[in-house]
């Protein structure tokens, strides 16, 4: 790995709510070109994790995340999505009477808008997001629907992808996009996700289960527990997790 | 509270933008009511005796009558003899005969609210009548429309080139003694707009009126009547506005539409008078009776209404569903920030058979401020086949405004279909967080969640106005994002 290629950099990051600690003095890696799945237990921190990366607020956060050279954590959410960062949502909002394109394109012109480029007019933009609905085997109608309004879970989470294949990002983060997904669909999902591969580009798929990793191969795998990471690995360390549970971990880390 | 309630309420905080007070000559009676003032407005009018009387008749009537308490409301009593009951430009004295006789700063004034009074409001298509305070100013296209037969002029010129239509039909809807403030509406209204819409004619534009209260102490009491002969359409649309002051000032209007057989009206409401400061000081208090009558069968009258303005707003566009087959909508997109309060929503009757009513109500709250939705579905024996459905919805911004929502139903014939869905939801972190992970900043995530809220009241605006509708909630919504 070459150290100047690093996208993400995550120092010593801890993360509270209240009292109550979340993550402690986590520190990770990512450079572009790599996939990295984070696994571990319910309640170890993974999503809370993902968004802290996107900028939620309601946290008390220390420590340091660095994102293409810059320490993004003063930065608003919409500052870090400029900048190319972005999150997949474990449970995407409904936005009544707010069209699907609608919100696509005022996003992806407000990225545009702030890499200086023109924003797409209603015609371009068709022809860009109906090229990658075809991908994500997403039905036409959609494009008149409301954001996620009355979507099934399996729809709600390709929408997710679809959103990640039109903005392009360099960093995208997945929480827990496999979760709830019947097999088809998770094809689907991992499909877009694997034309997303791009030496410029980082994934981070957080995950419950090893079965997203027989599809998108991970080139690091890390253990969540009890808000550190408790291990790394390649793909193998999944495949031991799912043989084993998580529970070996949680001994580790509590013996630690 | 949390740092992302006071972004939104810091965002909420918008300028009001028509609060300039025009400096011009009126005619402004002293406060005070008594008898002889309802007599000087009939006088000033030159109105015919049977108007004189009728005002007489309210006026009587309403001395009898207790102020009304039972909307969620609160307000300090109101005096009426702090309040002047007539106010006009001075060169309004004799009305005048076309826009060149109007007083150039009112026409100033009616430029900076941006409405199109001289000919070039062709191409709006909309033909004007302006209400400055108590007196209409000037009714635009009044030529073009009288090729086709239609009538829409001011109040006091139906008085006296069509007193026997008025006769007939004024407070065949609104009954003098029907509420405290439409009785005293009766008694010293000083005009308004007069809509007639003959046989079989589909007006050929919309027609439209601009309330603005400029005087200082005064109330506005004007009056509309729309008449729809059989098988005719037509469409209306009012917008109000009012200078800033630190007193409360009165508007206490009176809408009746009359619908017969087969004939159609669209009434369309953007209501922007001046809410009060952030303080809660000042504003208007808009306690309006409007009521659309179906007289006729398959008739369709439609109230469509952008609240957004008003200090207290307490008004229910009601449908009186009295022809077979008649069918009354009621579209209201209600917003109130700061300390505003909003008491509104709708009465549906049904008495014909097969009649139809669709309430869609959505209600946003944000500040301290309240908004409720009070609605009647009334099913009358005989009255087989209604149909009913209404969906309330209530949209909260910050965690210091209210909503409530208060549905009475009372229905006697037991094949009537009555629905009634209703949502409370909070413009929420997770929606602002979603739209702005994605990059869209948060003033026009708030925009795009508000104006998705209201999508389907603002799809029945007339299209020039649905657009002027988004603007104004993106005003009253405007403010420094943290």
């Amino acid at each position: 790995m070459r150290k100047n290629n690093i996208l993400l950099d995550i120092n010593k990051l801890s993360v509270s709510i209240g009292d109550k600690p979340i993550l402690r003095d986590l520190s990770l890696q990512v450079a572009a070109g790599e996939v990295h799945a984070i696994m571990g237990p319910n309640g170890s921190g993974k999503s809370t994790l993902a968004q802290v990366l996107a900028g939620r607020a309601g946290y008390e956060v220390s420590g340091e995340v660095r994102y293409l050279g810059e320490d993004i954590l003063d930065f608003s959410p919409e500052e870090r999505a400029w900048r190319g960062l972005f999150l997949a949502f474990q449970y995407p909002v409904e936005i009544p009477g707010v069209n699907n394109v609608y919100l696509l394109k005022a996003a992806l012109n407000a990225q545009r808008k702030y890499r200086g480029e023109a924003p797409l007019d209603a015609f371009e933009f068709l022809t860009v997001i109906k090229e990658k609905m075809k991908l994500m085997r997403i039905d036409e109608s959609f494009l008149n629907r409301s954001v996620n309004a009355g979507f099934s879970g399996g729809e709600k989470k390709r929408n997710e992808i679809l959103q990640m294949v039109v903005l392009e990002p360099r960093l995208a983060v997945l929480d827990e996009t496999d979760s709830g997904l019947d097999i088809d669909a998770l094809k689907v999902v991992a499909s877009g996700v694997n034309t997303m591969r791009d030496p410029e580009r980082a994934i981070v798929l957080i995950t419950h289960y090893q079965r997203l990793l027989d599809y998108i191969k991970p080139d690091k795998v890390h253990v969540l527990a009890d808000g550190r990471i408790a291990r790394s690995g390649g793909p193998e360390l999944a495949l031991e997790l799912e043989e084993k549970g998580y529970d070996w971990l949680r001994d580790e880390a509590a013996s630690a | 509270m949390s740092k992302q309630n006071q972004e939104i309420e810091d965002f909420v905080g918008g300028q009001y933008k028509h609060g300039f007070v025009t400096d011009i000559q009126s005619d402004t009676i002293p406060p005070g009511l008594d008898e002889s003032v309802v007599r000087l407005i009939s006088k000033k009018k030159k109105e015919p005796q049977f108007m004189l009387d009728w005002r007489l008749q309210a006026y009587a009537h309403w001395q009898t009558m207790p102020t009304p308490a039972w909307a969620h409301v609160h307000y300090p009593p109101i005096d009426f003899q702090e309040i002047s009951y007539f106010s006009a430009p001075k060169s309004a004295d004799d009305a005048p005969r076309s826009l060149d006789e109007v007083d150039p700063k009112l026409l100033e004034t009616y430029e900076k609210l941006g409405i199109p009074l001289h000919e070039r409001a062709r191409l709006a298509g909309v033909a004007v009548d302006a209400v400055f305070d108590s007196v209409s100013v000037a009714t635009t296209f009044k030529a073009k429309l009288a090729e086709a037969g239609v009538i829409f002029c001011p109040f006091s010129e139906a008085v006296q080139e069509h007193p026997a239509l008025l006769e007939q039909y004024l407070g065949s809807v609104v009954p003098y003694a029907d509420n405290f403030y439409a009785c005293l509406n009766s008694a010293v209204f000083s005009d308004g707009s007069f809509v007639f819409i003959p046989k079989g004619v589909r007006c050929p534009m919309e027609l439209s009126t601009y309330f603005r209260i400029n005087e200082a102490k005064t109330g506005q009491f004007e009056r509309t009547l729309i008449i729809a002969e059989e098988g005719s359409h037509v469409s209306y649309l009012e917008g109000c506005t009012a200078p800033m002051r630190d007193e409360n000032q009165l508007h206490a209007a009176v809408v009746e539409l009359i619908a017969l057989d087969d004939a159609q009206i669209k009434y369309a409401t953007v209501q922007n008078w001046y809410p009060g400061d952030a303080e809660g000081r000042g504003g208007i208090f808009n306690f309006v009776t409007k009521r659309g009558d179906c007289r006729g069968n398959n008739s369709r009258i439609s109230w469509t209404q952008v609240e957004t303005g008003s200090a207290i707003t307490w008004k229910y566009p009601s449908c009186i569903l009295r022809g077979d087959n008649s069918i009354g909508e009621f579209y209201s997109v209600a917003v109130t920030n700061n300390f505003q309060q909003a008491d509104t929503g709708t009465k549906m009757i049904h008495i014909g058979k097969n009649t139809r009513s669709t309430i869609i109500s959505k209600g946003i709250s944000a500040g301290r401020a309240s908004t409720a939705y009070r609605g009647l579905v009334k099913v009358l024996p005989g009255a087989t086949g209604a149909r009913n459905f209404t969906q309330c919805d209530s949209l909260l911004m910050g965690d210091r405004c209210a909503a409530h929502t208060f549905p009475y139903m009372e229905v006697k014939e037991p094949d009537a279909q009555i629905e009634h869905e209703a949502t409370t939801s909070k413009i929420g972190e997770d929606e602002l967080f979603y739209c702005r992970q994605r990059g869209i900043e948060e003033e026009d995530a708030v925009n795009m969640i508000v104006n998705g809220f209201c999508k389907e009241v603002f799809k029945e605006l007339p299209m020039e106005f649905a657009v002027e509708a988004q603007n104004l909630l993106a005003v009253s919504l405007e403010g420094a994002v943290g």
